[in-house]
């Protein structure tokens, strides 16, 4: 089969591989009918994720077709259209069983690595480096996935598969980000990014009832996005001083929560843009945490700092000072998806939400290399490029 | 009762520090430049080599950062005896000794009773071809060696309470003679059970042998640690989770 592969920095390729087959009994065989470019992506591509090995097969975010069960799958018959979770869990474990799929103990066969890294380790992750288990992704025709009964959903009639397909990644992380922010009636949430990722967090919010939502990016292009179909008030950083412009929209309160839907890549115009930017370069620090200390600021005492934008290892000047005084609380984490999929499935069956705006290029997986650099440059106001296999 | 906890807690914290004071600073450094060396990728070759320093380098970190060195633990090996000669606990000056434990989400009947049919052990244990049960209280045990060999024992239980410990130890004429035992207890709330085991063994060279199979990445507790990993999986999923054998571009399947 063809599958898009990673070779090194800033190098990806569509190469003729081997198709997958069934390795444990509770796999099944998918024939992707559409994986998208993610944000996570962009940290392999840029070589922020350490263990990534040339020819390995990337793509966390899609929807297919099952093809093909192991003996103990039940739940799922050939033919059956499902989005798949891009975080892997078991369903047994104590963290599955708590809802905290992705901490899942079981589904990381290097978790060895991860735990000498982390001190313990958490689930594996599609297509997403040796430490997250190093499963092939799904950036390829067919895709093998482990405890398919588990990370496998079933598409309702009616549900398209351009929306279903983000039901698979950027729609849970987004809706996992507001829902750590334990939002209240009343409530005013600001989002740092305006990614896919940032946009269903933005819609998320608002579905889980806050009253204001504020976006922030310097894409005009996406805070249009976020003005137009999700319906939030939106914020140049480039235009404008963000905390200050945060303290007149509360009128001087502060933001309730604020989610972190960038990462560790997070752009900064100055010095301090200079300062991580060398720091990141020479690998004296992972991250860039612009978007962190922002946050942290501009959150209103006692508030939520809600983090989904990834960071993989080091950071340096976060102003814990204020984040200590100001009594925030702090929730993070890859999303636990298999906990909201099959509510967010019902939000697109309803009609409530299309995420499939977010789509705004399409193409086979010979123009990989192409996608990924339109989606890291954002040129052509890419937002999601969509390969379909 | 509280403050025996504390008790117990400050001399298990004492008595883990085996890094002499030099050689932690060594170890933080070297750690340091290792890990780096390993995200800048100049390691030359593929995700285990890269993964390894990078490792290798919080590894030496971590052991600079908390003056306990796993692997001398292992081997009974203590550095720090000059200063602080309390701190020598173990008393075999010969033997491995590996202490690992696991946390599953079974109940200690069910994961005694998988246990106490050692011929399920090679299904996790990666490092034995296979055990056979003779009797009641006697098996024979076959384990992979270095470069292909296989070392054999007869083992008898020596112990055994059901569903809370078994311990067994092989017979005189064993090629490499050995002892263990495996603790099962409820784990706080009825989430599952905890299970704890102890190996002891003396190599066929003695402990330099041993130390030179470690080399090559023979090493007991992270071994030992696998093994009860993967018996959790099997125990919780009824499945061991594995990329064996799915496609990559790296030509072929790797
Ligand atoms: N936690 C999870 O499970 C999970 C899942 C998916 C993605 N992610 C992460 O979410 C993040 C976003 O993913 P995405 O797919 O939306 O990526 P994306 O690249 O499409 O979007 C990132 C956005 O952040 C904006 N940005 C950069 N610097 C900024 C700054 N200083 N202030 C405000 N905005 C800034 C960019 O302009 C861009 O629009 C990534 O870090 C990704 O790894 C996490
Ligand atoms: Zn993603
Ligand atoms: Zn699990």
């Amino acid at each position: 089969m063809r599958a898009l592969c990673w070779y090194g920095n800033n190098d990806v390729r569509a190469v003729t591989v081997s198709d997958p087959s069934i390795l444990n009994p509770h796999d099944a065989i998918i024939r992707v009918r559409l994986s998208s470019v993610c944000g996570s992506d962009l940290h392999l591509y840029d070589g922020f994720v350490p263990s990534m090995m040339p020819g390995d097969i990337i793509g966390h975010e899609f929807m297919g077709e099952v093809v093909d069960t192991g003996r103990d799958v039940q739940n799922l018959q050939r033919g059956d259209r499902v989005v798949v979770c891009s975080i892997i869990a078991c369903g047994k474990c104590l963290y599955c069983q708590r809802g905290l799929f992705s901490l899942c103990e079981n589904s990381n066969p290097n978790a060895w690595a991860e735990g000498s890294l982390f001190g313990y380790h958490t689930a594996g992750i599609f297509g997403y480096s040796h430490l997250f288990g190093g499963y092939a992704g799904s950036h390829a025709e067919y895709i093998r996935v482990p405890f398919a009964d588990v990370n496998a959903f079933k598409i309702p009639e009616g549900v398209a598969d351009d929306a279903a397909l983000f039901a698979s990644d950027a729609f849970p992380t987004g809706f996992f980000a507001a829902d750590n922010c334990n939002i209240q009636l009343g409530d005013i949430v600001a989002v740092w990014g305006c990614g896919a990722v940032g946009l269903m967090a933005l819609c998320s919010a608002y579905l889980l009832g806050a009253e204001r939502v504020i976006a922030i990016d310097r894409f005009p292009e996406r805070l249009q996005m976020a003005r137009e179909h999700v319906g939030a008030e939106i914020l140049n950083y480039m235009e404008v001083d963000v905390i200050e412009a945060l303290k007149d929209i509360t009128a001087g309160r502060g933001p309730d929560a604020c989610i972190d839907a960038v990462g560790m890549e997070a752009h900064a115009g100055g010095l301090p843009g200079m300062y991580d930017k060398v720091k990141q370069t020479l690998r004296l620090e992972l991250d860039r945490p612009h978007v962190l200390r922002h946050a942290i600021q501009a959150c209103r005492p006692g508030g939520t700092l809600s983090i989904v934008g990834v960071y993989a290892g080091l950071l340096d000047k976060i102003p814990m000072g204020a984040a200590m005084n100001k009594a925030l609380t702090f929730k993070m984490g890859q999303q636990p998806g298999h906990r909201y999929i099959p509510r967010l499935l019902d939000y697109i069956a309803a009609g409530q939400v299309d995420p499939s705006f977010v789509i705004t290029h399409r193409m086979s997986l010979d123009h990989g290399q192409e996608g990924y650099q339109l989606f890291k440059t954002k040129a052509e106001d890419c937002v999601r490029v969509v390969f379909t296999p | 009762m509280q403050q025996t906890t504390h008790q117990m807690m400050n001399q298990e914290q004492t008595s883990s520090i085996n890094v002499g004071n030099e050689e932690r600073l060594v170890s933080l450094l070297a750690g340091a430049a290792l890990m780096l060396a390993g995200l800048k990728r100049i390691v030359p070759g593929g995700f285990l080599q890269t993964v390894g320093a990078i490792l290798g380098g919080y590894y030496l970190f971590n052991r600079g950062l908390t003056g306990h060195c796993e692997i001398y633990h292992a081997l009974d090996m203590n550095t720090a005896v000059e200063t602080n000669k309390n701190a020598v606990s173990v008393p075999h000056q010969q033997g491995v000794h590996v202490r690992k434990s696991i946390t599953i989400n079974a109940s200690p009947e069910e994961v005694y009773r998988f246990w106490r049919n050692f011929e399920n052990l090679p299904r996790f244990m990666n490092h034995l071809e296979s055990v056979r049960v003779m009797d009641e209280r006697r098996s024979h045990w076959v384990a992979k060696a270095p470069a292909g060999m296989t070392v054999e024992w007869d083992a008898e239980i020596i112990n055994e309470v059901p569903n809370e410990v078994i311990g067994w130890r092989s017979l005189q004429d064993a090629q490499i003679s050995n002892a263990g035992s495996v603790r099962f207890r409820p784990a706080p709330r009825g989430n599952g059970t905890e299970v704890r085991v102890e190996l002891e063994y003396v190599p066929p060279a003695g402990p330099l042998g041993a130390a030179i199979a470690r080399l090559f990445g023979e090493e007991p507790s992270q071994q030992i640690g696998e093994d009860l990993r993967r018996l959790k999986q099997l125990l919780e999923t009824g499945e061991i989770a594995t990329t064996e054998g799915q496609p990559s571009g790296r030509g072929g399947s790797r």
